[in-house]
């Protein structure tokens, strides 16, 4: 799943020190989102006193997801599409903003990142539509590394 | 002779290619561009080669396209009628690069139009939030 919020901590190094993940600055969603941002400003706080780890290297290698040959192809179809859209050409761009959802439909920073460019809600019932089939064929629409508990 | 526009690597390149619908890369700009250079063995950048059916991918008026794109595993997508091709990255770059742990360098404007590197921030923890306004 590619969406958004989703956070990185890199080290002083610039080196990743928690691969990309799921987590709220605040619990303003708590109840839409069932994530409770408190756990992730917890370990955040810790690890920039010093007073708590980050992952090891390992830890952040086991937790990445790495890219398929059909994300990579989904993310040169949105580089065409948005070209042509930022060019005035909306029709000729959106069959490639179809092809790079159908390639990578778990994109979501591509399929509802596009939407208000292709004059599609992307608060609405159009994007209501990609999150239903989403959940309903059993996905989570966010799945931080670890379960976080929205107690 | 038509151009077309090659998005790649972040870049916007012009090329000039004898048919659009097969287009042609000349063997100096597979090497300026992207880096690669055609030798007997293969393509080759430093001391690794990629073995390619030269058959396939060496044509009169230069290098196939999209041969080339298939023997470094990068993925080609084009538009034709405006003469535009994207040319993505390989997943085996991105994943080996991921694997690293290096995160790679970026630019972001802030709110004030202010650019921002991550290399900046050395020395410092950082932290990058993505989220999206809709």
């Amino acid at each position: 799943m590619i969406n958004v919020p989703t956070i990185l901590w890199f080290d002083e190094e610039g080196r990743i020190a928690r691969p990309n993940d799921v987590a709220f600055g605040s619990n303003d969603f708590k109840e839409m989102t069932g994530i409770d941002s408190e756990l992730h400003l917890e370990r955040l706080r810790a690890w920039v006193r010093g007073e708590g780890p980050a992952m090891t290297p390992e830890e952040a290698r086991a937790a990445q997801t790495l890219p398929t040959a059909a994300e990579q192809e989904a993310r040169a179809e949105f580089t065409l599409a948005w070209w042509l859209s930022q060019r005035g050409h909306a029709e000729d761009a959106e069959p490639h903003y179809v092809r790079a959802g159908e390639l990578a439909p778990h994109d979501f920073t591509i399929r509802r990142g596009t939407m208000l460019i292709r004059g599609l809600d992307p608060m609405g019932e159009d994007f209501m539509k990609i999150v239903n089939e989403w959940t309903e064929a059993g996905n989570a629409f966010y799945r931080p590394i670890e379960p976080v508990s929205a107690s | 002779m038509p151009t077309l526009t090659l998005l790649h690597d972040g870049r916007v390149d012009e090329i000039s290619v004898a048919d659009l619908a097969r287009p042609t890369i000349s063997p100096e700009q597979v090497e300026s561009l992207l880096g690669w250079e055609l030798k007997p063995e293969g393509l080759c950048q430093g001391y690794m080669c990629i073995p390619v059916d030269q058959d396939d991918l060496v044509r009169e008026d230069g290098l196939d396209l999209r041969v080339l794109a298939d023997a470094l595993q990068r993925p080609l997508v084009t538009e034709e009628k405006h003469a535009v091709a994207s040319l993505g990255a390989s997943h085996h770059d991105r994943a080996e690069a991921l694997d690293s742990l290096d995160a790679p360098d970026f630019t972001l404007p802030d709110l004030a139009g202010n650019l921002h590197s991550l290399s900046d921030e050395r020395g410092k923890k950082v932290l990058l939030v993505a989220y999206a306004s809709w």
